[in-house]
């Protein structure tokens, strides 16, 4: 019977997969040409979802994007042979969009059935768990240390460092903490993982409890992402029939979260799994020392953990053999917003900005000029096209006042309006802020009505200069990254964009202020 | 269209003593209540608390904390659309001006009649099939004033 793949992602449902898969079933059924319809995750080509797979002889064909209007003529053209029609893609890996990848993490999102532990151990699946098991603790921290792997929530901390620190510090209980609170816009990596790969996070997390000595984990799911709540639900109580997770291991358990972007920063989000409002935590003790419960704790983000089973599998060497300086590896990149070829594209650190939006991403889905990109989620900059040399790496992007955070690039054309984007990066600090620290919880609520004057055109020198100082407080008094990066967005747009503002010419501005 | 379950203190007892001995288990109650009732009801409060060993406070806290927890029953349907920068880009500023106006609602609120609810949210992870939305559970992405016209007219039926 031909196989036939159908990505059940919520990016492919949200642009109607489902309705696909029926007209696939009752057609088939109607034609007498059976086919056994799997769902998978996305390929991560979503202008082309919903892209559909048949396997052949040879290797699969994709034809996309496919409307349930299209399955007739699909047919007709005798798509289950790889037939010709119009939607025909020809072999996925052929499609440029994917062909220039580097794909470590995303190998097999999109091609295997998430739920089925049988293929994914066919596609190199817990061959990371076994060397770590081989290895012992001490071999797996040495593996993570010299991968050079980062943090890929945003912060890029090195992530052996972590392991090590909760590994060295003696306690009855340790726990492994999934961040899945993927809350930037712009960043949808974290969820085609767990929609897509699911066992893949399980097995990068049962390789942590193993390296630190910790027996429960806790996955915190934002709420927005209901189709990746099920879908590791799901593959947590298949890994649990099978007896690669429980008591004799680790257990995990999924947590959904509230609708509080604040919850992705590590401390809030572990006020909120033990239950309170999602309050950050001053630093020290770290988390390593004294987490979840009091207890030494792993907190990662979703793509740090999907990153271990390679890591282990195929050795420290074979990882840091990617990127450049000090980051080390792959980074699924995400493009999104107004761009042609919107998607995931991971790729060894130190390609730069341009390459990713023009050549890639192919520039605006509106055919109109590229004026602005915002990198890292909503607390990231706005770069202009004279940065577009930028290479994507955290420190690349530091020296030029940008961060790369977990790796999404939104794409704006000429018609966005830099003083509203800079407004509503006050906004949405203001909307979001936990409300423990001043400058966040004040500096947000006046910067957006600072921004508003300026909009209006009230007295623009003395108010942007309010703003400079507003930012400079916020930057270095705010307890964590969502009062501390709003600046970002803030500054860059004014720097990069000052026509936006109506800035009075250079030198007027001191005047006018005193 | 969603249905809930009108309130019922032994109904709520029930879904408190499912989840009460989980750690840190106020969050999965909440999200429990409000999928029960529509809403977390206010007389569910010390319900929580009690359970819990909290005060009434710390779970008032918690329920006003997050922006998930309504206190308000929804209207039958509940349409979110998302206001983040990726959508942005693709022109959800004018989709959520043209949902606000075909119904007469600010986001945030209910229509009259108790049809609708229309919210904000930010980012559904849809970010490369923007602009998007989520109408009863439902994604939604590329949505456009047509196809926000036909489900609106679809919702107020």
């Amino acid at each position: 019977m031909t196989r036939v793949f159908i990505p059940r992602d919520s990016g492919a449902l949200a642009v109607g997969a489902e309705p696909v898969a029926r007209a696939i079933a009752r057609e088939s059924e109607a034609r007498n040409m059976p086919v056994e319809i799997v769902r998978t995750g996305s390929r991560g080509l979503y202008w082309l979802e919903p892209m559909i797979e048949i396997e052949t002889g040879t290797g699969r064909i994709a034809y996309g994007p496919v409307g349930a209007a299209d399955v007739a003529t699909l047919f007709d053209g005798d798509f289950l042979a790889g037939g010709a029609h119009a939607k025909r893609l020809g072999p996925p890996e052929h499609i440029p969009f994917l062909a220039r990848q580097t794909r470590l993490t995303f190998a097999r999102c999109g091609i295997i059935d998430p739920l089925s532990l049988e293929d994914y151990r066919a596609h190199g699946g817990y061959r990371g768990l076994e060397r770590a098991l081989a290895l012992g603790p001490a071999g797996i921290l040495d593996t993570v240390t010299k991968s050079g792997l980062r943090g890929r929530g945003g912060a890029g901390f090195p992530t052996g460092i972590k392991w090590k620190t909760v590994a060295d510090t003696a306690s009855s209980q340790k726990y492994i903490v999934c961040n899945a609170d993927e809350g930037d816009s712009g960043t949808f990596a974290d969820r085609m993982v767990m929609e897509g790969d699911p066992f893949m996070l399980i097995e990068g997390m049962t390789i942590a409890a193993l390296a630190v000595g910790a027996t429960q984990g806790f996955i915190y799911i934002r709420s927005e992402y209901p189709h990746a709540i099920a879908a590791m639900e799901a593959a947590i109580k298949v890994a649990r029939r099978a007896g690669m997770l429980g008591k004799a291991m680790v257990d995990l358990e999924v947590r959904a979260g509230a609708g509080a972007y604040v919850c992705g920063e590590e401390t809030s989000l572990l006020e909120s799994l033990e239950g309170k409002r999602g309050l950050v935590r001053a630093k020290p003790p770290l988390p390593a020392h004294k987490g979840l419960f009091e207890k030494p704790t792993v907190i990662n983000n979703v793509l740090s953990f999907a990153a271990i089973p390679f890591i282990l599998a195929e050795g420290a060497q074979a990882y840091a053999e990617f990127g450049m300086g000090k980051s080390r590896g792959t980074m699924p990149i995400q493009l999104a917003g107004n761009i042609k070829h919107g998607g995931l594209f991971e790729t060894a650190f130190g390609i730069t900005l341009g390459e990713l939006v023009d050549d890639i991403g192919g520039g605006t889905a509106s055919r109109r000029p590229v004026k602005a990109v915002q990198v890292g989620g909503p607390l990231g900059a706005y770069f202009p096209r004279a940065l577009f040399d930028t290479p994507f790496d955290y420190e690349a992007f530091a020296r030029r006042d940008g961060l790369i955070g977990h790796g999404g690039i939104v794409v704006f054309d000429d018609t966005v309006d830099m003083a509203k984007q800079a407004r509503f990066a006050f906004e949405f600090c203001a909307y979001e802020s936990c409300g423990k620290c001043t400058p966040c919880r004040i500096g947000a609520t006046r910067g957006a009505e600072t921004m508003q004057r300026i909009i209006a055109g009230e007295r623009r020198a003395e108010n942007l200069a309010v703003i400079e100082d507003l930012c400079h407080t916020m930057k270095f008094g705010s307890l964590c990254a969502l009062g501390g990066f709003t600046p970002y967005p803030v500054m860059s747009a004014l720097t990069h964009f000052p026509d936006d503002f109506r800035m009075p010419p250079k030198g007027t501005h001191l005047q006018a202020a005193e | 269209m969603q249905s809930y379950e009108s309130w019922s203190s032994d109904r709520a007892a029930d879904i408190i003593r499912q989840h009460a001995d989980r750690p840190g288990a106020t969050l999965p109650i909440l999200h429990a209540l409000q999928e029960a009732f529509g809403h977390v009801p206010e007389e569910a409060v010390p319900l929580v608390a009690h359970a819990l060993n909290l005060s009434r406070a710390e779970v008032h806290g918690v329920v006003t904390f997050y922006h998930d927890f309504r206190r308000d029953p929804p209207g039958r349907h509940v349409l979110k659309l998302c206001r983040a920068e990726a959508c942005q880009a693709m022109g959800s500023d004018d989709l959520a001006a043209r949902a606000e106006q075909r119904l007469g609602v600010t986001l945030g609120e209910t229509t009259l009649d108790g049809r609708i609810t229309l919210e904000a949210v930010c980012c559904l992870g849809l970010c490369a099939c923007a602009p998007s939305a989520m109408l009863d559970g439902e994604v939604i992405g590329r949505l456009d004033a047509a196809r926000l016209d036909a489900l609106l007219s679809e919702a107020q039926r």
